[in-house]
């Protein structure tokens, strides 16, 4: 009896692999993405990939994964060389991805997106047994998401849970995670890593997670490897590298940007108003109500809160791609309607959370996305509706250049820039002419730690010259350092407005907690 | 960006003017070849199609050469169908840029067809050709662009499906030609086919100096570059591509979505309205059943076969306006049903749908992407 047990959790004990690559190297047409990276992930471990926006850090788990062929390079898996074609091979040896930008179907709920999931799913499903089953699985696991409710109406947070369990219900032992924090907040950001270290320590997983936070790196990984521009840069174990030599690792010896100061402020007008808004979230349920925000010149208004709590919702109204159901908005004390000609009036600039998804449109050149805002303009457009894409394209390339994101040409489609150079490409668009309200929804999301110093001094530069901004973030840091004026959001309402000065983090959390 | 950047990239990586033609070319080279296989496949599926009934594709395919550009007289016959798939694969190209898909074109092209007809009864016999050509070209236009632009209202404000309504439209479209041709409207004088009165020999438009090919073929063209004009190089065409590659985006950008989905299916309704003004005014000279000949639906595939590219639907619609035209040929000779050319186009279509799944997987582009 003793011999079957010890079987079941020998192999138990021993399901976590080590994963190797050798010689990695991918080229897209001209540009060279990898360049002969060989990293090693030890079983049962936790493993950081670090390295700036664009430095080939999803190009390479995707080539792992066979979501990409590289063009040279082999992957071992407990040291025995494998070949993977697609994905399905991948899942196939136990190594399983959970990417940058979800995958879920958002209409179906999260018990339906698992079992769709698996590889050979039956033809037809019992419902009753799969239940059973998934609440055994649950039961298992560290974490929990409401099962029975469509995926499009959980939280960011809930949604990227999912997606991990997803890779631990198809039974992967092997977890690659791109960028898994960045749309959850600290504290689940905590309660994850944490659980995820749980299950690695126990053998049964060995994780390679691509992050931009050091702080994750020290609490909860075991191991680094650094990419810069395509090649590998350094490699270590945690603890013996200080922070300062990573990062030295990621960006060289360029300097990082100061915060930029700020400008004392006084008696400013107020510039945005936000009286009495009401509005609808996509299961016609109430999502903001009743919000009132005032924003003065050279002002920044942090709302913070848990995500999920009507900031999207908000954002959505502000930019125009939701209908208020009650309520208005001013500026300079006249209504402002989010359409072009006051967007264009006003100058109103923003930036949605999501980039790909609320900001640009994938299939289009980066030069036509980063034009979005001008192209109805001279010299882009003359005699009313002639578009000329010479000065298109050579306004594009200034501004490529002057905010450094990093792509072959303006003609490359956006959808295959890296996440944080989509990022790049509209804060580029949006912060780049006169800007005299500014509404922006975590603006750092995926950009490395370099580019956050970069976009918040921007933000701050805005706010100097006078612009009335209102900074939407789940990251609590953020708004403390850039916020003059702190608002809290929670069940849809702002009932907590404090100057910055006056602020306490437990305060604002009490408040975030909606007492 | 005033202070220095800490992550300056290396001078290769920055945009520069050569890559960007590389990779529009690379782009644009994929969008020919892919097609090209697609229709080559078509063509091995169909010759098997031939050999299972025992014909010879070799035959076939030599006919359809025949039939469709083997002589002048073939190149005529395809030519003037070429001209209304031109107009109808508009209609369906202009509202794709929106990520709208309209496949009712047929129906603007009999509705906008059978008004014209019936627009030019009042006049006839006292107006000058010129001004009933006029008028009659105004009508098709106009009520094309009213059915389809009502499809983008309902699509629009009411959440209805594009496609679906398009098509109940097309059948509404023959019911109202019907009821006017067997009714008020029909013409005593022709006692077989229920039809309008003709316009008369005077008032048709005429052939091009030198061909039989009426002028509709050059209007489709110039109206083809003009459409691909408008789509490339205007600020209208440019916010219906942001609106149709991503609505959400284009609403934060405050763009008018609604009216950019209406106008541009108006358009589109306007072009196929047009191939029903030609059909009448230049060859039918009267409008009746035979109006719904299927232009509207063969439109789709020439306008998917060019990938919405206005320019490209030109040479797409000689090419499949040639198969139509060897069609009878080919029936005479190998014996076949007159269907034999809708199988070979139905596999067209389904052979181009699945290839769209090759777009970034072919080793020869694949570095790309
Ligand atoms: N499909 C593609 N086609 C062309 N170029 C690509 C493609 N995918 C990635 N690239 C390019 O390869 C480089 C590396 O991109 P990658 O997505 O690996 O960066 P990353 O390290 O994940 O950055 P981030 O932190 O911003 O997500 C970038 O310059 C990007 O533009
Ligand atoms: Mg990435």
């Amino acid at each position: 009896m003793s011999a079957a047990l010890d079987t079941t959790t020998e192999a138990r004990a021993h399901r976590a692999v080590s994963l190797e690559t050798i010689g990695m190297t991918k080229r897209f047409g001209s540009l060279t993405a990898l360049e002969d990276v060989s990293i090693k992930v030890e079983a049962g471990t936790v493993h950081a990939l670090l390295g700036e926006n664009g430095a080939g850090k999803s190009t390479l788990v995707k080539c792992i994964m066979g979501f990409y062929q590289p063009t040279s390079g082999t992957v071992l898996v407990d040291d025995h060389e494998v070949g993977i074609r697609n994905p399905r091979d991948a899942h196939a040896h136990g190594i399983g991805m959970v990417y940058q930008h979800f995958t879920l179907v958002p209409s179906l709920t999260a018990a339906e997106n698992l079992v769709i999931s698996r590889a050979h799913p039956p033809a037809v499903i019992d419902w009753r047994k799969e239940m059973r089953g998934l609440d055994e699985f649950l039961s298992r696991m560290p974490f929990k998401v409401p099962l029975d409710v469509p995926v499009s109406s959980l939280s960011a947070g809930e949604k990227q849970k999912l997606e991990i369990l997803k890779q631990l219900y198809l039974d992967q032992h092997f977890l690659i995670l791109d960028e898994p924090t960045s749309v959850l907040t600290p504290g689940e950001a905590d309660e994850v890593l944490g659980l995820l270290r749980g299950m690695t320590r126990t053998g049964d997983l060995t994780i390679l997670m691509i992050t931009h936070k050091f702080r994750e790196v020290t609490e909860y990984t075991d191991a680094f490897t650094v990419l810069r521009r395509g090649k590998m840069a350094g490699a270590g174990k945690v603890g013996a590298v200080s922070v300062d030599e990573m990062s030295k690792m990621m960006i060289g010896d360029a300097t990082i940007r100061e915060g930029a100061a700020r400008t004392p402020m006084h008696d400013q007008p107020v510039v945005f108003e936000v009286a009495g808004l009401f509005a609808d979230g996509d299961e016609g349920l109430p999502a903001v109500e009743a919000v009132n925000l005032k924003v003065h010149a050279g002002e920044i208004v942090g709302v913070a809160g848990v995500s999920g709590n009507g900031q999207s919702e908000l954002v959505e109204v502000l930019s125009g791609q939701r209908d208020a159901s009650d309520g208005r908005l001013f500026i300079h004390n006249k209504p402002f309607v989010p359409n072009r000609d006051h967007m264009d009036r006003y100058k109103v600039f923003g930036l949605q959370e999501e980039p790909l998804r609320n900001a640009a449109v994938p299939r289009m050149t980066v030069g036509e996305n980063i034009s979005f805002r001008i192209f109805d303009k001279p010299p882009i457009t003359t005699l009313g509706w002639w578009l000329s894409p010479g000065p298109m394209r050579a306004r594009a390339r200034e501004l490529i250049a002057s905010y450094r994101v990093k792509t072959p040409s303006t003609e490359e489609l956006m959808e295959n820039l890296s996440g944080g150079n989509v990022q790049r490409a509209v804060l580029a668009r949006e912060l780049s002419s006169q800007v005299d309200v500014l509404i922006v929804a975590n603006p750092c999301f995926g950009l490395d730690f370099a580019s956050v110093a970069e976009i918040r001094a921007q933000i701050m530069e805005q706010r100097n010259r006078g612009a009335a901004v209102l900074l939407f973030s789940e990251d609590l840091d953020e708004i403390l350092e850039l916020a003059d004026t702190i608002a809290v959001m929670s069940g849809g309402r702002i009932d907590y407005v404090v100057p910055a000065a006056e602020a306490d983090r437990t305060s604002i959390g009490r408040a975030m907690a909606g007492h | 960006m005033t202070a220095t950047s800490p992550t300056d990239v290396p001078a290769p990586d920055l945009a520069t003017e050569g890559s960007e033609w590389l990779t529009r070319i690379a782009r644009s080279a994929e969008a020919v070849v892919i097609p090209l296989i697609a229709m080559v496949s078509a063509a091995v599926l169909f010759s098997i199609f031939l050999l299972f009934l025992g014909k010879s594709p070799v035959e076939f395919f030599n006919l359809l050469w025949v039939g469709g550009y083997g002589s002048a007289f073939s190149w005529t016959n395809t030519l003037v169908r070429a001209g209304p798939l031109i107009f109808t694969a508009l209609c369906v190209a202009i509202p794709a840029r929106l990520g709208i898909v309209v496949i009712g074109g047929e129906g603007a092209l009999v509705l906008g067809g059978f008004t014209a007809a019936a627009i030019a009864i009042p006049f006839l016999g006292w107006g000058a050709p010129w001004l009933i050509q006029a008028v009659m070209f105004v009508t098709a236009a106009a009520v094309g662009a009213a059915w389809i632009g009502f499809v983008g209202v309902l699509r629009h404000y009411r959440g209805v499906n594009e496609t679906i309504a398009s098509l109940l439209l097309f059948y509404i479209a023959v019911a109202i030609m019907n009821f006017f041709v067997e009714g008020a409207l029909r013409d005593p004088g022709n006692p077989n086919k229920p039809s309008t009165p003709a316009i008369g020999d005077a008032n048709m438009v005429g052939d091009i100096p030198g061909t039989d090919i009426h002028w509709g073929l050059v209007f489709a063209i110039v109206l083809a570059i003009a459409v691909w004009v408008l789509m490339n190089r205007t600020r209208f065409g440019f916010a219906a591509r942001i609106t149709g590659g991503n609505v959400r985006a284009a609403r934060a950008q405050g763009l008018p979505v609604g009216r950019l989905v209406v106008v541009s299916c108006a358009i589109a309704g306007a072009c196929a309205g047009l191939a029903g003004f030609f059909e009448v005014a230049a060859i039918q000279g009267r409008a009746n059943a035979s109006l719904a000949a299927g232009y509207g639906f063969t439109g789709i595939l020439v306008a998917f076969l060019a990938r919405q590219n206005p320019l490209a639907i030109i040479p797409v619609a000689i090419f499949l306006g040639g198969i139509a035209a060897a069609g009878g040929l080919v029936q005479r000779r190998m014996g076949m049903p007159d269907a034999t050319v809708q199988v070979l186009q139905g596999l067209m279509f389904v052979v181009l749908l699945v290839s769209e799944t090759l777009y970034g997987r072919l080793p020869f582009f694949r570095g790309k992407r």
